[in-house]
Parts: structure tokens; sequence; C-alpha cells
């Protein structure tokens, strides 16, 4: 007994059993807010062409994102023009109803700032995207903006 | 007599395992932002709609040929003049401004360019007219807009440091941060105005 007690003398350690607790907490709350892409892409990652005068695109969910780019999926051909909406593979003739989707999605004031963001491939043709365009004029959703990465001047 | 302790396991190297992890997702996880040129389609024309007749010389044409080549103005050009070209077309300010609201905008007096009377009027009248192949590359084609949007900044940018000493992007940063200010409003407003961005998409050729 006298032994034990000769053990117990001196400064007693700060208790760090909690310490992997907390920094488990702050791992598993990054893994969970960093979302890593919302919908899956059917199509090979677009490459964005660059550019020096692009603006951020602000108010997430107000942003309608159209992806043109070369399928996964090899029966759809290898050519760089298939569009994607929401998660499949469509034509430009769903663009319309793809938009009205996201718009009933959000408030009547909110429509006029929802935002187009075309998200395609370098090598895609203007052609693909000039028809996505028509069909956007046609619902009126003026706003589009060409996804880019930025380069230094 | 002292019961024999069951030997707890060490966990002291807990936290730095756990450290690793969270420095490694902290560094992997790239919040993209997403950026891109933005850019107003014009309203669908009713169709009873007859285009307004515009001077030649106030039109600065753009092709793109579907093996992405160039051509300004009737000429091969490199994309890396283009800018170049496009300043000069719409600073010449060779005329009359066209007429707002009634008002008569006059002659540019902020023009530095050569007042040549083979090419653009004034800022407000010159036109950018881009015609593209439905076969060209989507990559060209935003980097012959990027180059056009650049022109215009360079402008704005210009007339904004004569004008009030503040690069324009600054003068529209301030008011993005405060919208009630009439003063900024009024100056953002006015550049903007002084060359304003007229690009416009031509039907595509096949």
């Amino acid at each position: 007994m006298s032994k034990f007690r000769k053990k117990k003398k001196g400064m007693p350690a700060v208790n760090t059993a909690a310490l992997p607790d907390i920094v488990f907490m702050l791992l598993f709350f990054f893994m969970v807010t960093t979302t890593m892409r919302e919908t899956d892409l059917k199509i090979d990652n677009p490459r964005l062409p660059s550019a020096s005068e692009v603006k951020k695109l602000e108010h997430k969910s107000l942003v309608s994102t159209i992806y043109i780019g070369k399928a996964k999926d090899l029966k759809y051909g290898s050519s760089f023009n298939r569009i994607q909406l929401n998660d499949k593979i469509s034509t430009a003739d769903e663009v319309p109803a793809f938009i009205i989707n996201a718009r009933s999605k959000v408030s009547e004031a909110e429509v006029p700032f929802m935002t187009t963001s075309i998200k395609a491939d370098k090598e895609s043709s203007v052609g693909t995207i000039i028809d996505i365009r028509l069909k956007l004029r046609d619902v009126n959703a003026l706003k589009i903006s060409y996804s880019a990465s930025k380069t230094a001047d | 007599m002292a019961r024999r302790e069951t030997p707890e396991i060490n966990a002291g190297s807990m936290a730095d395992i756990a450290f690793l992890l969270l420095i490694f997702f902290l560094v992997t996880t790239t919040m993209n932002v997403d950026s891109g040129v933005s850019k107003k389609l014009s309203e669908k024309p009713p169709a009873d709609y007859v285009p307004p007749i515009i001077k030649e010389k106030n039109i600065f044409e753009v092709n793109i040929n579907r093996n992405n080549e160039l051509l300004v103005e009737g000429e091969r050009m490199d994309i890396k003049d283009l800018q170049e070209a496009a300043i000069t077309f719409i600073d010449n300010g060779g005329g009359e401004g066209k007429i707002e609201k009634g008002v008569a905008t006059g002659p540019c007096t902020y023009c530095k360019g050569e007042r040549s009377e083979k090419s653009s009027d004034h800022p407000n009248k010159a036109i950018i007219s881009v015609q593209s192949d439905r076969l060209t590359e989507y990559g060209m084609y935003l980097a012959v807009q990027d180059q056009l949007l650049r022109a215009y900044r360079e402008l704005r940018n210009r007339l904004s440091m004569e004008k009030y000493k503040t690069p324009f992007p600054e003068l529209e940063e301030a008011y993005k941060k405060d919208k009630q200010n009439e003063s900024l409003k009024k100056k953002v407003e006015d550049i903007k105005i002084s060359y304003p961005q007229i690009i416009s998409d031509a039907e595509p050729t096949n």
C-alpha cells in the first residue's frame, strides 16, 4: 500500500484523452460540409476553357448548371457534344423543361436573377452551345455564364 | 493486496492520427468557386421585327471558321492582335453618337482614336458581331469573347482613371459594397454608358 502512495506524488498530467474526440469532431465536420459535387457526372469532367474576364457566380441556389462534354458511357459515342441536365444525358430539346423545373424551386421574385451556367469542354462545338442558347431564349432565361477558369493576364 | 490493473491501450497517438486525417481533408477538398464569362442574351424578337439598318462602318465583323481561324473585317488575324484591333475600332469616334431618348450624344469627346471616316462613329454605335461556324471549338469561341471583353475593360479602365482617378474594377467593387451610394452609382453608370458592351452573336454558318 505504501508503495502505491509514493507513486501518486508529483504533478498530475493534463488529461488529453478527450483530444482525439475533439479532433475527430472537426474531421467529421469537414468531411460532411465539403460536398464533392451535387450531381453525378455522366460525362467526363469538362476541361474548362480559360479566360481572364471571369466573374464569380453568386447565389449558388439560383444557378442551374448544364454540362457539355464527352459521355462516359461509350454508347453515346465519343463526340464532345453530349449534354447533361440534372443527372442524365439529354438533348437540347429538354433544356426548357429543365429550366422551368429549376424555376419552380425558387420564389417568384428571384426568377429574374437566375443564371444558367454552361460548363462545356473546350473541344465542344459552338453549334451545341448555340442550340442551347436558342432554347434558353425561348424560355426567357437570359442570364448565362460560360464557365471558365481564370488565367492571369 | 492491490488488484493488478488491465494494461490500458495507449491512446496518446490517436490525436496525431486524427490530426493527420484532418489535415489531409483540409488540403484535398478544394472549395471550387464557380466562375465564368457572364453574358446576357437578347430577348426573343417578335415575329414582325425588322432589324434596324446599321452602317457597315459601325460593325466590326469577327468570323471564326471551323478550323478555329480568325477573320476580322475580311482579313486573317491572330487572336493576340484581336484586342488591339477591337480597341482601335471602338475608340475611333469618327462621327456623331446615337440619339438616346431624344438627346443626341454628339461626337465622342473622350475617344482617343484616329477619328477615321471609315471606322465606327461612336462607342455607343460600335457593334461587334461575332460569327462562328457550328463546328468551331468552344474554347476558341470563348477566347474570342474574352479578348473582346478585355478590349472593353481596357477602355473603361482608361476612362475611369482619367475621370475619377480610380481603376474601373475598384469603382465597381466599391459600388457593389455600398449600393446606396448615389455618386458611386452615377460614376459606374457613366463609364458603362460611355463604353457599352455591344457584342452580338450572328447566326452561325454550317
